[in-house]
């Protein structure tokens, strides 16, 4: 079963996110900010990341930085979720080694379609 | 839920399964974010604080946006630019702006509570999202703008302005809005260029009427990138209602436009600005489908699967279009963590109360049995039934373990209550001109949730009574060698079964010889040898009011009466006293639950009656010359130089009797809104907890009854409603 962190400090948008994953078959980590992430991954292996930008305690970026800084997550990809898309988000989402991102708001039928094209089937 | 468009159905998802959390969500983040904004003052320069209220906002408007409450997402997105600026060090925080995040705060209560199908009518936001606009964008005045009384401006009367009068850096632009509903909405712009100093020029080019798509058009000269023109015309028509075509542009270096520096919220906000021949973005890009990859990024799909259909909503075009691209500045700067979210991994279940009450009152039942089985027990042979008999006493206490570990499910915490009360102070100190500060102590103490509720009101009105008549304006302070700002202090502990609340304050105090003098003046029961708090207690008489001048704050001494009289209703009490000149201490004593009560069982004939243990004074034997008759068939009995009310309660409820019942029997004084009266009873039959059950669901409501509850034979007993028994005998 395919894994998928999903890192949000919102418990709707996270249980948005991982009813919508769990129902499509996949396996679903939750974490409320980067740091939560990077305890909750351990050593464990996860094939995609989702993640909010702004949260307390470590950002989206900062994660997405201690993630490829490990061997085991230099090929995952990951998503960021964010309300902006504005070209210097992206630039930093880019420099910090993001795979993509995805614009808030956005339906399970998008998240859905977003994560197929990264995770073919 | 009549403004909710749910949307998502294309997975089969139905998002409205989710809105429980995010309401619950958006409470904690609004009550956080009031929090945290009385803490701030004028030029606050808090990053963490900053950061923090901006997540607030930032995380309701994302969830809003998500589950389809576009009023909310519509005012937080306004909220969220303003506090951008301000956690960026772009503007600094004023009293005003605290204020009006503040209401903006209260705005959002409401409107979150009306999607949850709550009261209150709709509510329109936008005078507050153009006072939120004028504090983002520079207007300090920000003045409250009743629509209806501007001006209407109309191209006849407006004085165009050249198109020729560029402003510096500034450009020309077509605006074309529509097709709306009310065209003439569009005027309002014309006024937010009025309102909005330097923020350039607007015309009407088409004479002010919309032409048959229902579309306006007009001129406008500004310095103002797109991205802001938007946000501010999105105070009065849809952002996608808006077309911006750029005539004349002296910002840019070259043909291309200047990039809108922020991308529209909600998915309906996408602004299809049509300003832009715009060179391919460097971000290999599906954007119109509201998602991208990077082209070269670790786990990127293959080329030919980035191509993303094109997504029917046309979705922001600021990152499609944009040429430039800024060095990543701020975002190597990791946010600090912050204050006031720190609950977030407390690993908690929501559970509905139903769930919660269902299972009290299952356990309720289950006290019942097993009371009646450890009746049964009694009668058993403890030698022969040993291991009955030992069976009978665990299960009494693992009875008696399971009822506590299930109240204390509904147990809340005061923190509940007491959080509201630095807003309410803030506005009242300032409503009063005091300085008021508020010192909070035990909020962890926990009360039932159904008890929380119902003290919050005779809470409140002590908190405001201590701020209004309490604490003095600085000046008087000063002048009687207190510091300026006065201490409002509430506490919160358990003592025993019960919990006690204080309201305290270091303000001007009870004066006794006035308390005196104005209830012989009010014609109340007051003479010199009452004790202090016999005294003080006078300000709980209806109609009594110590402030020499009525203020709108606190009324007109109609209160004080009411807080005690729900109090004891809860089964609680209230003590003052006080210092004069140093201060006032108001005590209130509940029980920590309503659904289990201590209670006197006594005997009239062949019922069981249970008289509430909190408003019992003494029992004292009674002799047919202590009754006295007065009137017409009133009865009284002396008790320590005071004439009680003699309520028999056989002749109260008829109850039938086999033999007539002596001329002597057993008087219990009972206490309730500060009267006393005598219950006339054949026997006391004990002290114990009874299991608290609603007559009126069950049956309906019986005066002189508050409830009811089952004997350990089985047999129902009713409970005494006491503040009933002593306002019929002593009116």
């Amino acid at each position: 079963m395919r894994s998928i962190l999903a890192v949000d400090d919102s418990a709707s948008m996270r249980q948005m996110v991982s009813f919508t994953l769990r129902s499509s078959g996949y396996e679903v980590i939750e974490a409320v900010d980067g740091q939560d992430a990077l305890d909750k991954i351990d050593d464990r292996q996860v094939d995609l990341v989702l993640t909010d930008q702004n949260m307390p305690r470590m950002d989206g970026l900062t994660l997405i930085r201690q993630l490829r800084v490990q061997d085991r997550f230099k090929r995952t990809p990951i998503l960021v979720l964010t309300t902006e898309s504005s070209d210097e988000m992206k630039q930093a989402g880019r420099s910090a080694g993001a795979t993509g991102w995805l614009v808030k708001p956005f339906d399970p039928a998008r998240l859905l379609e977003v994560i197929r094209k990264v995770l073919p089937q | 839920m009549s403004d909710t468009q749910t949307q998502g159905g294309g997975a089969g998802f139905d998002l409205s399964q989710f809105h429980g959390v995010f309401f619950e969500e958006a409470g904690e983040n609004l009550a956080n974010m009031e929090t945290l904004l009385l803490a701030l003052v004028e030029g606050s320069t808090d990053d963490e604080a900053l950061n923090a209220i901006f997540r607030c906002a930032h995380s309701i408007k994302g969830g809003a946006a998500t589950f389809g409450f576009r009023d909310v997402a519509d005012l937080t997105h306004v909220m969220e630019t303003l506090l951008d600026k301000l956690r960026r060090h772009e503007l600094t925080v004023t009293t005003g702006m605290i204020d009006t995040l503040l209401e903006s705060g209260d705005v959002l209560g409401h409107l979150l509570a009306r999607h949850q199908g709550g009261g209150g009518g709709p509510f329109d936001c936008a005078e507050l999202v153009a006072r939120i606009g004028a504090l983002t964008h520079g207007s300090a005045a920000a003045p409250p703008q009743p629509p209806a009384a501007a001006a209407p401006v109309h191209a006849e009367t407006a004085a165009p302005a050249p198109a020729s009068a560029v402003p510096s850096g500034g450009r020309v632009l077509d605006v074309e809005i529509g097709p709306m509903d009310e065209p003439s909405m569009a005027d309002h712009l014309v006024e937010l260029f009025a309102e909005i100093p330097g923020l350039g020029t607007i015309e009407p080019t088409d004479g002010g009427r919309a032409d048959e798509q229902r579309v306006r058009r007009f001129r406008v000269a500004t310095a103002a990138p797109d991205g802001e023109l938007l946000d501010l015309f999105s105070f009065h028509v849809a952002r996608e209602q808006v077309r911006i075509v750029a005539l004349v542009d002296a910002s840019a270096p070259g043909p291309a436009t200047a990039p809108a520096p922020a991308a529209p919220a909600a998915p309906a906000a996408a602004a299809s600005v049509a300003a832009a021949p715009a060179p391919a973005p460097a971000p290999a890009a599906a954007d119109s489908a509201g998602y991208g990859f990077f082209d070269d990024s670790p786990g990127a799909p293959p080329a030919e699967v980035i191509a993303a259909p094109p997504a029917p909503p046309p979705e922001p075009a600021a990152a499609a279009r944009a040429a430039t691209v800024a060095p990543p500045q701020r975002a190597a700067k990791p946010e600090r963590a912050a204050t006031g979210t720190g609950n977030l991994e407390q690993s908690t279940i929501r559970v509905p109360i139903e769930k919660v009450d269902q299972l009290i009152n299952l356990v309720g039942e289950l006290v019942i049995t097993q009371a009646m089985l450890a009746q049964t027990g009694r009668t058993l042979d403890p030698v022969v039934h040993q291991t009955m008999t030992t069976g009978l006493s665990d299960l009494e206490r693992y009875v008696r373990l399971l009822q506590e570990a299930v109240m204390a499910i509904r147990m809340i915490p005061m923190a509940v209550v007491f959080n509201r009360f630095p807003r309410m102070l803030r506005d009242l100190a300032s409503r009063l001109g005091k300085q008021v500060e508020l010192h909070t102590i035990g909020e962890d103490t926990e009360l039932d949730k159904g008890l929380i509720e119902k003290i919050t009101d005779p809470l409140t009105h002590l908190v405001r009574n201590a701020a209004d008549h309490g604490i003095e304006p600085p000046q008087d302070r000063i002048a009687a060698g207190k510091p300026a700002v006065g201490t409002v202090t509430l506490a919160a502990a358990h003592q025993g079964g019960s919990i006690v609340i204080e309201v305290r304050d270091d303000g001007r105090g009870l004066n006794r010889a006035k308390l005196l003098r104005k209830a012989a003046e009010r014609g109340l029961p007051a003479h010199d040898g009452m004790t202090d708090s016999e005294a003080y207690s006078l300000i709980f008489e209806p109609g009594f009011s110590t402030a020499s001048e009525v203020t709108d704050v606190s009324g007109r001494g109609v209160g004080m009466d009411v807080v005690k009289r729900n109090i004891t209703a809860l089964g609680g009490s209230v003590e003052i006293a006080s210092t004069e000149g140093q201060g006032m201490r108001v005590s209130v004593r509940l029980p920590l639950t309503l659904a289990i009560m201590d209670g006197m069982s006594v005997g009239v004939a062949q019922e069981t009656y249970i008289v509430p243990l909190a408003s019992v004074v003494e029992s004292i034997h009674l002799s047919a010359d202590d009754v006295k008759s007065v009137g017409g068939s009133g009865r009284v009995v002396e008790v320590r130089n005071e004439y009680l009310p003699i309520v028999a309660l056989d002749e109260l409820f008829e109850v039938p009797r086999v033999a007539e019942r002596d001329a002597t029997g057993i008087m219990i004084v009972i206490e309730a809104e500060g009267g006393r009266v005598a219950l006339l009873v054949d026997e006391l039959i004990g002290q114990h907890q009874v299991v608290v059950k609603n007559l009126e669901a069950n049956y309906r409501k019986v005066p002189g009854v508050s409830g009811a509850t089952i004997l350990g034979d089985g047999r129902v007993a009713l409970i005494l409603d006491v503040s009933w028994l002593v306002r019929r005998a002593r009116h």
